[in-house]
């Protein structure tokens, strides 16, 4: 009996110790992150890093105002061209779709999202660059050609959110809708919809957590140049791609300075992460 | 009762009899609502658009890649003659393999902790949730960029396939949590009950009553977790490295089938052997996708 509780208390201490994994695993990367980049800020100057335009490892320069630009571009174009499509198919799950089609259609939805970034990013450079080149010239790695390759990489994400909370939304709203004589497209979009909302703003802002963080596609369809995006057809290097392309070779204040990048980085998600939850929590109180 | 049912049921199909309209009564009612049809068109579109997309991708990439699976891309070792591939998905399966066993035992307890231990309100409940929740947010090269500092340089261990399996056992941890905790919630309490009723602990009932019957849950979550290790590269470049050799032992550098085919884009020289490697990306993301939706549906039904 009494090893049996021995047992019983032993397990139950490995669970708790297993539930603060998590726990440990989120202070470790912000520790280390953390620890390595504030320095680097700091020695190269908070306000030449952020605010410096010139990014050139090799004179010391590492100011990274334009990769900060360039993900914000990139990020707007993704969500741009992603989410009115997305929103729009979201609808046409919820509310259109025949339930045959939807059962081919809701595994395809989720096969895009399990496609690896690096596939789409070697579809993008195959496909859309070269799409690009011959409709609006110049060299095809562009914000325009990241913003289409992330517009489809954040559909999923986009569809799945926007769809579970238009079909959350009470019966009764539909009804009335129609009940006062509009058609069924009208009653979808302008009783339905707008009472979804909270759901389909929390989808959205998850997607841009999506696109901010993309590297791997990224790099390959953006053209990487460190310097002040000046068209949609002119290159950019964002946050994420700055980091892949030089770490493998920097050393010293220059590695520090990537790891500042991270810092950026991370901040920005937390940002994202932050409003994620405060719309969700604001949603289920209502 | 029953017959007040088929009465209901049978008054609905003459209801709906009433309702419906031939195809052309709804092109005549659409003429008089252009709005309304240029929504339904706009709606129809754009899920037209997201399908085309998908069926597109799939079907460039297998058109030009198979022709380009030759059988030098499956010799035992990798040189720059044959860019042999085999090397990367045995890794690709070790790398698979030693994350799960980090990653699984410590997902699956600490979703038992969450859901069979701790008490309604628990403080640290809410916080392992806040945590699990930024963990999914953080992009993969951040994880990367966090196994690099910890593993290469702190504890000076250099490009390991270890550290690369750590990297993604922290990364793939938050899906098997969610999965597992999904699982055991939709284990009927009455299971619980009847176990103790019997007089078996809360342990004996976990791992014998609950365990048993969340396990296609769980199952289905591993395969979603299996699916994110295959495709992943940023986090593994700079943990794991890109020697494209098999690995001997968990302290070898090693490069997986996406480091691999990272490696030949940036390489630039290998465009062929990239379409080969995609296919083989592609068609692994396939069967898991169906397999764990499979195994999902095969659970809600019961």
């Amino acid at each position: 009996m009494k090893r049996h509780n021995y047992m019983e208390k032993g397990m139950q201490g490995i669970f708790l110790l297993c539930a603060t994994a998590s726990i440990l695993a989120v202070a470790l990367i912000c520790v280390f992150i953390f620890a390595n980049g504030i320095p680097a800020i700091f020695k190269i100057s908070p306000v030449k890093f952020l605010g410096g335009s010139i990014w050139k490892p090799l004179e010391n320069l590492f100011g990274i105002f334009p990769m900060i630009v360039g993900s914000l571009y990139v990020t707007a174009g993704g969500v741009l061209v992603g989410v009115p499509i997305g929103i729009l198919c979201a609808v046409f799950m919820a509310r259109f779709c025949p339930k045959r089609l939807y059962q081919v259609i809701k595994p395809a939805i989720e096969l895009l999202a399990g496609i690896p970034s690096i596939v789409y990013g070697f579809f993008g450079l195959v496909v859309l660059v070269p799409m690009v080149r011959n409709l609006f010239g110049g060299s095809g790695k562009s914000i325009l050609t990241a913003s289409i390759m992330l517009g489809i990489m954040i559909l999923p994400t986009v569809i799945g959110v926007a769809e579970s909370s238009i079909r959350a939304v009470p019966e009764s709203y539909y009804e009335g809708a129609l009940g006062l004589g509009a058609t069924h497209e009208r009653a979808v979009f302008f009783a339905v919809l707008p009472a979804a909302k909270s759901g389909i703003l929390a989808g959205v802002i998850l997607g841009i957590g999506r696109v901010i963080g993309e590297t791997m596609a990224v790099v390959m369809v953006a053209g990487n140049q460190a310097v002040m995006p000046n068209s949609i057809l002119g290159g950019v290097r964002t946050l994420t791609s700055n980091i892949v392309l030089e770490m493998g070779y920097a050393s010293g204040l220059h590695k520090d300075a990537l790891i500042g990048t991270a810092v950026v980085l991370f901040v920005f998600i937390l940002i994202i992460n932050l409003c994620f939850s405060a719309i969700k929590k604001k949603g289920s109180e209502q | 009762m029953e017959a007040v049912g088929e009465l209901k049921e049978r008054e609905m199909k003459e209801l709906q009899g009433i309702n419906r309209r031939t195809v052309r009564q709804r092109i005549k009612e659409y003429k008089r609502q252009p709005f309304s049809m240029f929504l339904l068109c706009l709606v129809g579109l754009s899920a037209i658009v997201t399908i085309g997309v998908l069926l597109f991708i799939i079907g460039y990439i297998l058109v030009n890649g198979i022709p380009n699976m030759k059988p030098e891309l499956f010799e035992w070792e990798y040189n720059t003659e044959n860019v042999s591939m085999l090397p990367a998905i045995i890794n690709t399966i070790y790398m698979t393999l030693f994350t799960l066993a980090m990653a699984v035992p410590v997902g699956v307890f600490s979703a038992i902790y969450l859901v069979e231990y701790a008490k309604r309100g628990n403080k640290l409940v809410k916080i392992v949730r806040v945590t699990t929740e930024t963990l999914q947010g953080i992009p993969s090269i951040v994880f990367g960029l966090f196994g690099y500092l910890m593993f290469t340089i702190t504890l000076n261990w250099g490009y390991t396939l270890l550290a690369g399996a750590i990297t993604l056992a922290i990364m793939v941890l938050p899906v098997i949590m969610r999965t597992t905790e999904e699982a055991l919630l939709a284990v009927p309490d009455s299971y619980r009950e009847g176990s103790f009723g019997l007089g078996a602990g809360r342990l004996r009932t976990v791992f014998k009553i609950v365990l048993p019957s969340a396990m296609p849950g769980i199952f289905s979550g591993i395969i979603l977790a299996i699916g994110r290790i295959v495709g992943e590269t940023a986090a593994l470049i700079f943990t794991a490295g890109t020697v494209a050799a098999i690995a001997t032992s968990p302290f070898d550098s090693t490069r997986t089938l996406a480091v691999h085919m990272y490696c030949l884009l940036s390489e630039g020289l290998y465009m062929n052997q990239a379409y080969a490697t995609a296919v083989i990306l592609l068609v692994l993301v396939l069967v898991i996708n169906t397999v764990s939706g499979r195994i999902a549906k095969k659970f809600t039904k019961n």
